[in-house]
Order: structure tokens, then C-alpha cells, then sequence
């Protein structure tokens, strides 16, 4: 019996930090973005507040606090109220199921491990996707209460965006899961000990990048918030803390699709070592987080927004294919030699992954689209 | 008064709560919400079987993309606030009574003969439900034992794929 109350408290205390360590993570990713793009930019970023800037979320949370809270007169209060919640809570609440480093042996004593994560359900990868595809309602149901045409048609587009992302999305998580033959994150994890899976499934990994990179709103696939086309999008009429709250989402998702991707694609906590010192899985497990998301800044600052036909267009018929594609020839080459699997899916994902590039790369340097378009950039500049 | 009966309950008294406020809320969006709260609801229950599959399923497809769908429909028609028109479907609310004394009293004779014992049991903590709510077993019976309903389902959902698509194609391009 006390041992139950001991693992009650352990559950407590692991959420708590969970959640601590997602809200710093928030604070700094904001300080991060503009201090990368900064810096690919060949600008500064900020460096006004404390040392290299350090304290700018700070002064960016109490302004953000200190600023009216607006709701529109013909609003849907309630709704108004409940959308940055809704969006906020499921983003908080994935990174349950992600474990953060191999169980420490005998913790408690003999026989008595510490798992170090909160949860290892035998339905992890089902309960990322249905947590995932929750968050849909907070940006749908924000733009719709907020009585504005400009708002509603953000909320239908991004919402329409994420739908259709998500079926590329968990598709492209199959290939992982039949290789470990598991949906638990800690046995998908394990079974990475040697070979990490984003050599194994590189157009998987792709696919997996891209569709959250959509899922989660970020450049090139921002359209809910094209301030050019829609003033703002979903958060058009919010202000003060509730839009704060809708920025946090955003960054909360984008660490947690980075800690999942992780988890999925690069071996998780895997390293060297890890097996002797367990807690050395956390520094692992972070440091590979902190490069997926330097990574997604640096997309960000690479990539311009992409039109929202061809946004649809490349979901459903670049995307889901080769999402289907993947998912046969992982399941061939698993039902044929175990020897040959590595060398069969790592070649024909590459040749794929190739290919992918070269096309994209002719489209944009050649092309008819592409001279066009080349053509009203020097116009432009002159 | 073990802590599942207390959960069940309250789980219960949400989920009934949502159903009557999904039948009675004047604004088709807070009715869909209150759907959606109920589908959620009813994956707790699934949890408390020994279903977790089933339970994740649930969200994810009910409570995640249907509903996304209906939400859809009712914000682009504009059809959130409902007409006082009855006149529309005059047959309803009689047929919807009279189902519903049907249902309840199916209920109602089970219980007359079975009595509180055919109550079904609590199924979390049992190895054997357990066993047989995982995704191994649900994916072994799914495509060994039922794989040819399987396989019909699924062409079915193609053939409405497809259509749907037919149907919305832009006519110039013939």
C-alpha cells in the first residue's frame, strides 16, 4: 500500500516537471526563434533585456498580462473564453506517453524501477493522434466565436489544414510502429538500439516532418495566420493573455512534435552509454528536442508561405501517397528477409527522398512557374 | 464504494449531462460541442473495460474528425441558430417518445429478471479483458478472423472516397 502512495507522488511530481519544463520551454523558444533568425539573418535579435537578451520573455509575459482583454461585442463568450484553453490543453497533455529516458534500475530498492516518463500505455502512438487531433477545435471554435468573417475563414482553413495533414501524419508513423511492433513510445525507443529508425524510414521521417510542421502551423505552412490575406486569422479579435495562450499552443506543439519525431525517428533517449547511466537518456533526449527545433527555425527563416491550393494539393496528392507507398514497402520487406530490410527500405527511401528534392529544386530553378515567377522578382527589384 | 464506482459516476452523470445538453441547446455549434463532450465521456468508459484501443479510436474518430466534419457544416451553411420551425419534421417528436419508453423498457425487463447482479462487472483490473482489449489482439481477430467485412468496409469507404471526389470535379475539365 505505501508503495502505491509512492508511485502517486512519483506520478504527481513527474507531471508537475513535465509541465514546468514545457512552459520554460515556451518562454525560451520565442527567445530562440528570433535569437536564430537573427542570426540567419546576419541581425542581432534582441539584446535588450539582461544578458544577450535572456530576460526577454519576462518583459514580453508582463506586457502581455498588463494588456486589455477585448471581446467582441457579438461574440460567443463562452466559446470565445474556452478556444485558447482548448487549444492549450491537449498541447500540454501530448508528451504523456513520450518517455524521457530508460527505467533507473532498482530506484526504490530491488525489483522497484523509475520509469522516466509519466506513462507507458500500449496505445501511446494512438493516444498522440487522438490528443492531436483534439487541438483541432481550439483554432476552429476561436475564429468562429469571434464573430468576423476574417477570423471564421482562418479557423475553417487551418482547420481544414490539419485534418488534412493528420492523415499523412499517422501514416507516415506506421512504418516506425511495424518495425517495432509496438504503438508503446518506450518499446519503439528500445527497439532503436542500434539502428535509428530515420535511416531505416527516411521518407517516413520526411513525410512525419512535414505533415507536423503543418499540424502544428509553423512556415511555410503559417496559413492560419497570413496576416497578408486574413488580417490574422483565428486570433484576429484576440488580445491580452488569451492570445497569449493561442502563441504558447504553438510552441508547446512545436516541442512536442519535436519530442515525438525524436521518439519516432532518432532513437529517442538512445545514446552512448545510456544503459549504464540512465539519467544520461534525458540529456539525449533533449539535446536531440533542442536540435529539431533549431531545425524548425531555421525552415521558418528559409521558407516562404505556400499558397492554400497548392498547400492542399501537395497534403493529399504528394504526401498521402507516399505515405501509402511507405507503408507497403515496409510491410513487404518485413513479410521477406529480416536481413535485407535495412538495406531495401534505406535505399528505396533515399532513392524517393532524392527525388522529392530534385523535383522541388527543377520546379522552382526551371520551369515555366518558375522563369514566371523569377521574372516578377527582378521586375520587382528594379 | 471503490474509487472506479466513484469515477463511473460522475463520468455517467457527464455523459447523460451532455446528451440532454446536446438535445436542447438552441445553437447547433453548442450542440455538436456537447457531442463531442460525450464521445469523449464514452472513451473513459471503454478505458474502464479494459479497452484502450477502442477508447483512442473513439476519440480520434469520433470526437476528432466527425465531429470536425459537422462543425464544418454548420459554420459554413451558417446554420447555428435554429428556426422555431416544428413544422419540418412533424412526425419526429412522437416517434423519438415512443422509442425512447421502447428502450428504456428493454432496460428495464432486463434488470425485472436479471436484477442488480446482472450488472456487468468492472473489467479494468481482469487479465483475461485485458488481453483481449489490446491492439495485438483487436489486429489479430480484425485481420485474420473478420478480414473479409474488413476488406468490404474498407471498399466501401473508397467508393465513397471516390464518388465524392466525381462529384465536386470541376466540369471545364472534360
Amino acid at each position: 500500500m505505501a508503495m502505491e502512495w509512492v508511485r502517486l507522488i512519483e506520478w504527481i511530481i513527474k507531471a508537475v516537471i513535465s509541465t514546468a519544463v514545457l512552459l520554460a520551454g515556451f518562454a525560451y523558444m520565442t527567445w530562440a526563434e528570433r535569437k536564430v533568425a537573427a542570426l540567419l539573418q546576419q541581425r542581432i535579435g534582441p539584446n535588450r533585456v539582461g544578458p544577450f537578451g535572456l530576460l526577454q520573455p519576462v518583459a514580453d509575459g508582463i506586457k502581455l498580462i498588463f494588456k486589455e482583454e477585448l471581446i467582441p461585442a457579438q461574440a460567443d463568450k463562452l466559446i470565445f473564453l474556452l478556444a485558447p484553453v482548448i487549444t492549450v490543453v491537449p498541447a500540454f497533455i501530448i508528451l504523456a506517453v513520450v518517455p524521457w529516458g530508460p527505467p533507473v534500475k532498482d530506484f526504490y530498492g530491488p525489483g522497484q524501477d523509475l520509469p522516466l516518463g509519466i506513462a507507458n500505455l500500449n496505445v501511446g502512438m494512438m493516444y498522440i493522434l487522438s490528443v492531436a487531433s483534439i487541438a483541432v477545435y481550439g483554432v476552429t471554435l476561436g475564429g468562429w466565436a469571434s464573430n468576423n468573417k476574417y477570423a471564421t475563414l482562418g479557423g475553417l482553413r487551418s482547420a481544414a489544414q490539419m485534418i488534412s495533414y493528420e492523415l499523412g501524419l499517422g501514416l507516415s508513423v506506421v512504418g516506425p510502429l511495424m518495425l517495432a511492433g509496438s504503438m508503446s513510445m518506450l518499446d519503439i525507443t528500445n527497439a532503436q538500439a542500434p539502428v535509428w529508425f530515420v535511416f531505416l524510414q527516411p521518407l517516413a521521417a520526411l513525410i512525419f516532418y512535414i505533415a507536423a510542421l503543418a499540424e502544428v502551423n509553423r512556415a511555410p505552412f503559417d496559413m492560419p495566420e497570413a496576416e497578408q490575406e486574413l488580417t490574422a486569422g483565428y486570433h484576429t479579435e484576440y488580445s491580452g493573455m488569451k492570445f497569449a495562450l493561442f502563441f504558447m499552443a504553438e510552441y508547446i506543439k512545436m516541442i512536442g512534435v519535436s519530442a515525438i519525431f525524436t521518439t519516432l525517428f532518432l532513437g529517442g533517449w538512445q545514446g552512448p552509454f545510456v544503459y549504464e547511466f540512465p539519467w544520461l537518456g534525458i540529456v539525449y533526449f533533449w539535446g536531440k528536442i533542442i536540435a529539431s527545433l533549431v531545425f524548425m527555425i531555421w525552415t521558418r527563416s528559409t521558407l516562404p508561405r505556400l499558397r492554400y491550393d497548392r498547400l492542399m494539393a501537395f497534403g493529399w496528392k504528394v504526401l498521402l501517397p507516399a505515405a501509402l507507398v511507405n507503408v507497403l514497402v515496409t510491410a513487404a520487406a518485413l513479410l521477406g528477409n529480416q536481413v535485407i530490410l535495412g538495406a531495401v527500405l534505406g535505399a528505396l527511401g533515399v532513392a524517393v527522398v532524392i527525388a522529392i528534392f530534385f523535383g522541388l529544386a527543377r520546379r522552382s530553378r526551371g520551369g515555366p512557374a518558375g522563369r514566371r515567377a523569377r521574372a516578377a522578382q527582378s521586375e520587382t527589384v528594379v | 464504494m471503490n474509487v472506479e464506482l466513484v469515477l463511473f459516476i460522475l463520468l455517467a452523470l457527464v455523459a447523460v449531462g451532455s446528451a440532454i445538453g446536446m438535445l436542447f441547446s438552441r445553437n447547433a455549434v453548442h450542440s455538436a460541442l456537447f457531442l463531442v463532450l460525450n464521445f469523449a465521456t464514452v472513451a473513459f468508459f471503454f478505458l474502464f473495460l479494459g479497452a484502450p484501443f477502442i477508447a483512442m479510436v473513439q476519440v480520434t474518430v469520433y470526437a476528432g474528425a466527425i465531429m470536425v466534419l459537422f462543425l464544418f457544416v454548420i459554420m459554413l451553411l451558417g446554420a447555428e441558430l435554429l428556426r422555431q420551425a416544428n413544422t419540418v419534421l412533424p412526425w419526429q417528436p412522437p416517434l423519438t417518445i415512443f422509442l425512447a419508453v421502447v428502450f428504456l423498457g428493454v432496460i428495464g425487463l432486463y434488470f425485472w429478471n436479471a436484477g442488480v447482479a446482472g450488472l456487468p462487472p468492472a473489467l479494468a483490473g481482469d487479465e483475461a479483458a485485458r488481453a483481449f482489449g489490446s491492439p495485438q489482439s483487436i489486429g489479430l481477430t480484425l485481420f485474420q478472423e473478420y478480414v473479409l467485412p474488413f476488406e468490404i468496409t474498407s471498399f466501401l469507404l473508397l467508393v465513397g472516397m471516390i464518388g465524392a471526389v466525381v462529384l465536386t470535379r470541376d466540369e471545364k475539365k472534360q
